[in-house]
């Protein structure tokens, strides 16, 4: 096994290009996992720790820029206001140790149906910059980025750079079930998140299908119905429910039955969307 | 491969280190500083936490490799020379080591606690801990010891 240790970026995609077989490290907190059990044995590592640009956010136009190396601890203590649905989840992620050291763009990478980052960035529409030395930049809308359990649409010279996500202009909220608050793969989960300005509200499940995956007709009907300066319509909240539960494919596993699973989504589309509603109508009484 | 890091001040080398080996095991078998233990391998337990350039990880986590130029602080650099760090002290008087295989993990975690936080609220320091586990104690007199070493250190 090769350990390559690039120390910028062009040495980054430099690596990959001509090493596509190697397999990026950034915490350790999945791919360490499977080198410790012997379940992966890859040629080489890309350790990216080095390259110290992956590990800073920015702003620009309102789009919050977050670089792949960002650890869950910093997303949690800087980006609660403009990015909560992330927020959010992260702060489920692990343990503290666990949350210094993954990173938004190792659960990118890793693309579990399980991670916990994937349902707001589906809610929030957020977009994932990956690059290769021979074709540069290309941007992956989230909701295309995840193809199967544990594959993406990243390519073998490519590797993810940042996570780009529109601050939030609506309440956001996640939810995830387990065994308990901490050190949990999420059994299930979901994420919510308001665009008042567009009237749409966005959707991402976790964790009930082979992919992270949008409530698409849940929206759509959304959209369609809702009456953006009034109570939530029990009708319409049940109903969404249903939707959100019918967009999952989930499976029986350790965890739990499909049928829990469904269940638990309806329970947790209701019980977000009324977090995020209350907060929206408070903040028009406001 | 060879790997130069500082632990605990001193700066060591070790070398033949195979590329997917973890910083844990770089720690117990290559440079003798057992105190840091080796239990689940997957970041599930806590009981290997060190700090690495001042943050809690797990080390068990860390490639060695990642570890090239860095700082490492194990359980074995909080004491200073025979005086216990006032978190070593807490657990001993609190009755909050067993059997004793989780305590270096949560005695470098509780540190980096209290050192971050004044006062923690319980609530704290259970998120804070939540991450080491301790199948003999029930955690209560963890919890004591915890908030005993935080005292002293916001009112010695």
């Amino acid at each position: 096994m090769d350990f390559l240790r690039p120390t910028t970026w062009e040495e980054a995609l430099a690596a990959k290009a001509e090493r596509p077989e190697a397999v990026p490290l950034q915490g350790g907190t999945d791919v360490m996992v499977e080198i410790n059990f012997g379940v992966r044995r890859p040629p080489a590592l890309l350790d990216l720790t080095r390259v110290a640009e992956l590990r800073t956010w920015s702003e620009a136009d309102g789009v919050h820029r977050v670089g792949a190396g960002v650890p869950y601890t910093t997303v949690v203590e800087e980006l609660g206001g403009a990015l909560p649905g992330l927020a959010q989840a992260s702060r489920t992620v692990g343990s503290p140790q666990i949350r210094n050291r993954g990173t938004v763009g190792g659960n990118l990478g890793a693309a579990s149906p399980a991670g916990d980052c994937h349902p707001p960035l589906l809610a929030a529409g957020a977009v994932v910059e990956v690059e290769s030395r021979e074709r540069g930049v290309r941007l992956i809308p989230a909701a295309e980025f995840y193809l199967g359990v544990k594959r993406s649409a990243l390519l073998p010279d490519e590797l993810i750079r940042a996570v780009r996500v529109a601050g939030a202009a609506g309440p956001q909220y996640f939810s995830k079930v387990g065994t308990r608050n901490a050190m949990v793969i999420a059994v299930c989960s979901f994420a919510v998140a308001l665009h008042p300005r567009e009237r749409r509200v966005g959707t991402g499940i976790g964790s009930a299908a082979p992919t992270p995956l949008r409530a698409t007709a849940a929206e759509e009907f959304l959209s369609a119905e809702l009456d953006w300066s009034a109570a939530l319509d029990p009708a319409l909240l049940r109903r969404f429910g249903e939707l959100c539960a019918a967009a999952a494919a989930p499976i029986d596993d350790v965890r739990g039955t499909a049928a829990y699973r469904r269940h638990a989504i309806a329970v947790l589309a209701r019980r977000t969307l009324t977090w995020a509603w209350d907060d929206h109508l408070g903040r028009r009484a406001a | 491969m060879r790997v130069t890091f500082t632990v605990n001040g001193r700066e060591e080398t070790v070398d033949d280190v195979w590329e997917g080996e973890s910083l844990l095991y770089v720690l117990r078998e290559r440079v003798g500083l057992p105190g840091s233990k080796n239990a689940c391998e997957q970041g599930e337990c806590g009981s290997c936490t060190v700090y690495l350039d001042g943050t809690p990880v797990c080390a068990c986590l860390v490639a060695a490799g990642q570890a090239e130029g860095r700082r490492v602080r194990t359980v074995e650099g909080l004491a200073d020379g025979d005086r216990l760090d006032p978190v070593q002290e807490a657990f001993v008087e609190c009755g909050a080591v067993q059997c004793g295989f989780c305590t270096p993990g949560l005695v470098v975690q509780a540190h980096d606690l209290i050192e971050r936080v004044a006062r923690p609220s319980d609530a704290e320091i259970r998120e804070a801990l939540a991450g080491n586990l301790c199948r003999c104690t029930g955690y209560e007199k963890i919890l004591d010891a915890v908030r005993l070493a935080a005292a002293r250190k916001a009112a010695p």
